[in-house]
């Protein structure tokens, strides 16, 4: 009999309970999904990097040198549809989402694994037509897919990446309708939604918009497909069809899936914040509240993208309105977190560099929006580098820098050992003045009036472009140097204890790694979320 | 009895659930959830339908009158028997009359196949008019490039449609198989209560097709 001892090293859990190829690919343990997601989404984040960087080289000096228009136009195309399809929307919900939540609500797993197993095999399906696509030639389109650009005038694989797309969304449909029924069903013993960790207020709203919008984007590509292979009228004026139809089906699911891409991220900080401030987070309900808010104003704005496209001016001002007012609860957030900061004990941990970095560059990403949202300027910075910046600083500014923080925070929990914390500082660092030097210079870019998604420009623009390459290597040894030290850490890191911060949370009160089904015995909470004030004032591991 | 198929019952609890009213529980929300992602789905050709019958209404009222009202309004009479048989399907499990509910999911099986050869008929009609979109269309009254567009949306809506009723009728196959194996009881039938679900889904997208592609601008002809 498996007797009481768990003191024992060769305690069994998630990671040694089975060895093998078949034990990894047809896994139902969440935490495993986890991982196998997690592999899939780094290699894809360096082969979109991979693309930025050529990017980057290119528009080194003014002149198209490196590549010519065709290739450039499949680089930013590529890298936008890598980024955002394979890396930043399954980041955070499908690798720490997938660990967390049934942790932290005190689940033996998923309400439904096989389907949450299935979802990663139609995002390696997705993902590897994208591949596929990569190596035939590529597709041009931008990540936007316009018609009819798409359907009627370019000879890439518009239909291939089309559907490349469609596929990974459906795994992106199944990870939502996971998370929502697994969330309302699964709690533990008095886990009430007032006791809920942030983060699984920001990953319930996250799977809101999941399940609501790309569905729509889904039908979208479907038709865009349908027009370029079978000639059939759905889009282009030439065959009838109206090509703004086209743009609000596309940004209604497009402009929702920027919340996708950060909620989780501010769901990650949320829970940072408090433990390395020692004190429960400011204003939890409207904290809570403000994801709801964000995923349910965040429909509504999605026209902001065609304020120059011949939109009614009417129907712009009402998107204009909607634009500004989704900034409310967004800044709701940010000023909860500082106050969550205000007075506390603060210590300046790897994941807590991150998440202060996060606020920092989020604000910034979010004020600039406000630039956007405004029916005059808009007009001004349209299709300028001024928008690659503002959302630059969104995405990887604020979702990429989550996404590090979190993986730093529970690294413990998932792997049982300790990253080492000075390279993770040093990394933080770097990551941070890398990414200001390659993005600040674009805002000014865009100001002064450098068009986006050129591969050549007048020569006035050179000197604000060379400091952005020069930023983008500070960026890229930055990301490579986690990528070393986690691996590094798996054999040498120091083993990492149940709660190596200290932490509140149910995660963090059964072993690391893990046993298979999370818990010894179903949890029973009796205490609200973020109870610093119960806890020990310290952080028992400092680096 | 009762205590056997209990015990049946319990066999089926997956691992990870508390107790089956838990199981039960998501399992039928997982279904709505995705019921609503469909609809969102549909939704993106329903708002194309709507946004394209405003512009060019001319081109939409004559389109409709190139369906097939009768074919039309026997499918829709067809669905509906068929969603009825569903619901005496999933009433019969939940009395554990197994042999009933075998019966009923083979009508509805029945009645979705006959949807099915309808469709079919209908479709192939349209082929010998000329009014498949694409290069060999053909249409000689108002605004055909238009009219193209209706017929576009017809096919894709109503064949989108076709592939849910297909994927229905797999479902319900399965359920079939599964009950003639006794895999279901009284005590558990949530698979079958789900395939419901899914078949009333079905039905009622087509009941907003149906006035749509088929009645409004119909009546028009006189
Ligand atoms: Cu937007």
């Amino acid at each position: 009999m498996a007797t009481a001892s768990a003191i024992t090293a060769e305690r069994e859990h998630y990671l040694n309970a089975d060895y093998g190829f078949r034990s990894w690919l047809l896994t139902t343990d969440h935490k495993r999904i986890a991982l196998l997601y997690l592999i899939t989404i780094t290699f894809f984040f360096f082969v979109g990097g991979f693309f930025a960087l050529l990017i980057r080289l290119e528009l080194l000096t003014p002149q198209g040198d490196l590549v010519q228009a065709d290739t450039y136009n499949k680089l930013f195309s590529m890298h936008g549809q890598v980024m955002i399809f394979f890396f930043l929307l399954p980041a955070v919900p499908a690798v720490l989402g997938n660990f967390l939540v049934p942790m932290m609500i005190g689940a033996k797993d998923l309400a439904f694994p096989r389907i949450n197993l299935l979802s990663w095999y139609l995002f390696i399906i997705g993902g590897g037509l994208m591949l596929y696509t990569m190596l035939t030639g590529g597709v041009d389109t931008g990540w936007t897919f316009y018609v009819p650009l798409s359907t009627a005038y370019l000879g890439t694989h518009v239909v291939l990446a089309a559907v490349s797309i469609f596929i990974a969304g459906f795994s992106s449909i199944l990870t939502g309708l996971n998370f929502i029924v697994t969330i309302h069903r699964m709690r533990a013993p008095g886990m009430t939604w007032g006791r809920m960790p942030l983060f699984l207020w920001s990953n319930y709203a996250t799977s809101i918009i999941q399940v609501l919008g790309t569905p729509v984007l889904a039908i979208t590509l479907a038709l865009v497909g349908l027009e370029r292979m079978f000639h059939l009228g759905v889009f282009n004026p030439q065959l009838g069809g109206d090509p703004l139809l086209f743009q609000h089906l596309f940004w209604f699911y497009s402009h929702p899936a920027v919340y996708i891409m950060i909620l989780p991220g501010m769901g990650v900080v949320s829970e940072i914040i408090p433990c390395f401030s020692r004190k429960r987070v400011f204003g939890y309900e409207f904290v809570a509240l403000a994801s709801i808010g964000i995923a349910v104003l965040g429909f509504l704005v999605w026209a902001h993208h065609m304020f120059v496209a011949g939109i009614s001016v009417y129907s712009a001002m009402v998107f204009s309105f909607f634009s500004y007012l989704v900034a409310v609860p967004s800044a709701i957030k940010v000023f909860n977190w500082t106050a969550t900061m205000y007075k506390g004990k603060i210590y300046y941990s790897t994941p807590m560099l991150y998440a202060m970095g996060f606020i920092g560059l989020f604000t910034m990403g979010g004020m600039t929006g406000l630039f956007l949202a405004s029916l005059g300027v808009d007009v001004h910075v349209t299709d300028t580098y001024f928008i690659v910046a503002h959302f630059h600083y969104i995405m990887v500014g604020g979702m990429v820098m989550a996404y590090l923080a979190g993986m730093h925070f529970w690294w413990p929990k998932i792997t049982g050992r300790m990253y080492p914390e000075s390279w993770g500082k040093l990394a933080a660092m770097t990551i941070f003045i890398g990414f200001n030097l390659t993005f600040f210079p674009q805002f000014i870019l865009g100001w002064t009036g450098m068009p986006r998604r050129y591969h050549a420009y007048t020569p006035e623009f050179q000197v604000l472009n060379v400091l952005s390459t020069a930023g983008s290597t500070v960026l890229a040894v930055g990301y490579l140097l986690p990528m070393v030290y986690f691996l590094w850490s798996l054999r040498y890191g120091k083993e990492a204890g149940d709660n190596p911060w200290g932490a509140a949370g149910l995660e963090w009160k059964t072993a690391s790694p893990p046993p298979t089904y999370n818990f010894e015995e179903t949890p029973v909470v009796t205490w609200e979320a973020y109870n610093y004030d119960d806890l020990p004032k310290e952080v028992p591991v400092v680096g | 009895m009762s205590d056997s198929s209990e015990a049946l019952a319990t066999h089926e609890l997956r691992h990870h659930f508390e107790n089956m009213e838990q199981q039960r529980g998501a399992s039928s929300m997982g279904m709505w959830v995705f019921l609503i992602t469909e609809i969102m789905f549909f939704g993106g050709m329903f708002m194309a339908y709507l946004a394209y019958r405003y512009e060019y209404f001319l081109a939409w009222q004559e389109g409709s009158q190139h369906m097939n009202f009768w074919i039309g309004t026997v499918n829709t009479a067809v669905l509906i028997c068929s969603s009825l048989t569903m619901v005496l399907a999933v009433l019969a499990i939940q009395q554990g009359r197994r042999r009933l509910t075998s019966i009923m999911l083979a009508v509805t099986i029945c009645f979705a196949i006959a949807f099915m050869v309808l469709k079919g008929m209908e479709y192939h009609e349209h082929w010998l008019a000329h009014e498949f979109p694409g290069p060999a269309f053909h249409f000689a009254g108002i605004d055909p490039r238009h009219v193209e567009m209706f017929f576009v949306l017809y096919f894709v809506m109503t064949g989108f449609h076709a592939l849910h009723v297909l994927i229905g009728i797999g479902l319900v196959s399965t359920m079939l198989y599964m009950n003639e194996r006794g895999h279901f009881s009284a005590d558990y039938h949530n698979p079958i209560e789900n395939t419901g679900l899914y078949w009333h889904f079905v039905d009622l997208i087509w009941i907003y097709l149906y006035p749509l592609l088929y009645l409004i601008g119909h009546h028009h002809v006189g």
